[in-house]
């Protein structure tokens, strides 16, 4: 068991009002909480490792430019894996843009179909394929087709390990998003 | 596809488990037996852990009628952030819930024909403005989104709830929008 993620990182201190607003909805609370320690403190790493957690974490966060949050899993995964935290800084800086975008599948929606830019890692093999699915779920999630999930398997990943990777890269726009929102809330009193 | 309250389906491009092989662990996380007919929470249910932390942190918000923000606008954060994501399939679902509770379907399908932009009153203005600016990356929620929940009569429990709500669309978007299409 680990602090709570969202109360550091927002700067909730306990007995605040922000931390009574959060008591009001405690499932909310205390599970956000634990779908990050089954992310991020694995009962196993049989389908993803806790690196590429830690890499695809810090990449996510660093895309989204929240410092605190940022620089929150950096430092999980500096502390893991130093010389490849150098390499994901040098992927956020190639990966960062502005979302959402992207062409819809559907032609009725074509004429709101937006272009920009798609990521192509530099990392290598599986976290390769990691990086440019998360960069596609971050951005352009409503350009994600099966042949994403197929370069996914072809580089080595398992269907329940391409389950977890999307719940973690989903997981993290939302933790990132309440942390921004809880943060505004709290500086607006 | 367009944008619809209509009810559509949803099909995996990944197997999801057979309802043979869930364990007990896996019931577990699908906290409601009967989304054991959903391929989506089978697919879902490979990682079981995340699955029930998932549901628990969606149910609260959603479900959750201690105070805050009505059902019907918890809803339409869910359906103004699943428009500007672009999920046709989780828009349409939480469309449906919104007209219900709200029994406003004219003022919704204009949210889905027309999208974030559309003529709305003020407080709706207000709920589909937050969710909108909540699902940029980087986040473009800024004070003056609060401000404006805020005069439209929105207390600190129900600005948390449409903070929650909207954020937790952008979680459930990309899980439906990456693992499978609607038909």
């Amino acid at each position: 068991m680990t602090a709570d993620v969202i109360d550091r990182l927002a700067g909730i201190q306990p007995g605040s009002r922000l931390d009574q607003l959060r008591e009001r909805r405690p499932d909310a609370r205390e599970h956000a909480q634990h779908s990050y320690e089954a992310l991020f403190c694995p009962e196993t790493e049989e389908h993803v490792t806790l690196i590429e957690r830690d890499a695809v974490a810090a990449f996510v966060a660093g895309l989204h430019r929240d410092d605190a949050v940022a620089g929150f899993y950096a430092e999980r995964l500096g502390e893991l894996a130093p010389d490849l935290l150098t390499r994901v800084k040098q992927e956020i800086d190639t990966g960062r843009t502005t979302g959402p975008y992207g062409a819809y599948g559907e032609p009725e929606l074509a004429a709101e179909s937006t272009v920009g830019p798609v990521h192509r890692s530099k990392l290598d093999g599986r976290l390769a394929a990691a990086f440019d699915h998360a960069h596609l779920l971050v951005f352009r999630p409503r350009e994600a087709a099966a042949e994403h999930l197929q370069i996914l398997l072809d580089a080595g990943w398992s269907t329940t390990g391409i389950v977890t990777l999307s719940q973690l890269v989903a997981f993290l726009t939302y933790q990132v998003r309440v942390i921004a929102g809880l943060r505004l809330l709290g500086a607006a009193a | 596809m367009k944008f619809t309250q209509d009810r559509i389906g949803w099909r995996p491009w990944l197997a999801p488990l057979a309802e043979e092989e869930l364990t007990d662990e896996h019931w577990e996380a699908l906290v409601d037996k009967a989304r054991a007919a959903s391929p989506y929470f089978l697919l879902l249910a490979r990682d079981p852990h995340v699955l029930h932390a998932r549901t628990k942190t969606d149910n609260d918000i959603f479900y959750n009628a201690d105070g805050g923000l009505p059902r019907a606008e918890r809803e339409l954060a869910a359906t103004a952030t699943s428009r500007r994501n672009g999920c046709v399939f989780c828009a349409s679902v939480h469309a449906r819930f919104a007209s219900h509770y709200a029994k406003r379907p004219a003022d919704v399908q204009r949210l889905l024909d027309e999208g974030v932009e559309a003529e709305q009153d003020e407080r709706w203005r207000a709920v589909i403005d937050a969710s909108a600016a909540l699902a940029e990356t980087p986040g473009a929620l800024n004070a003056g989104h609060l401000a404006a929940l805020r005069a439209a009569g929105l207390d600190d429990l129900a600005i948390s709830d449409v903070i929650h709500s909207a954020a937790f669309f952008n979680w459930a978007n990309r899980l439906m929008l990456s693992l499978g299409e609607p038909e």
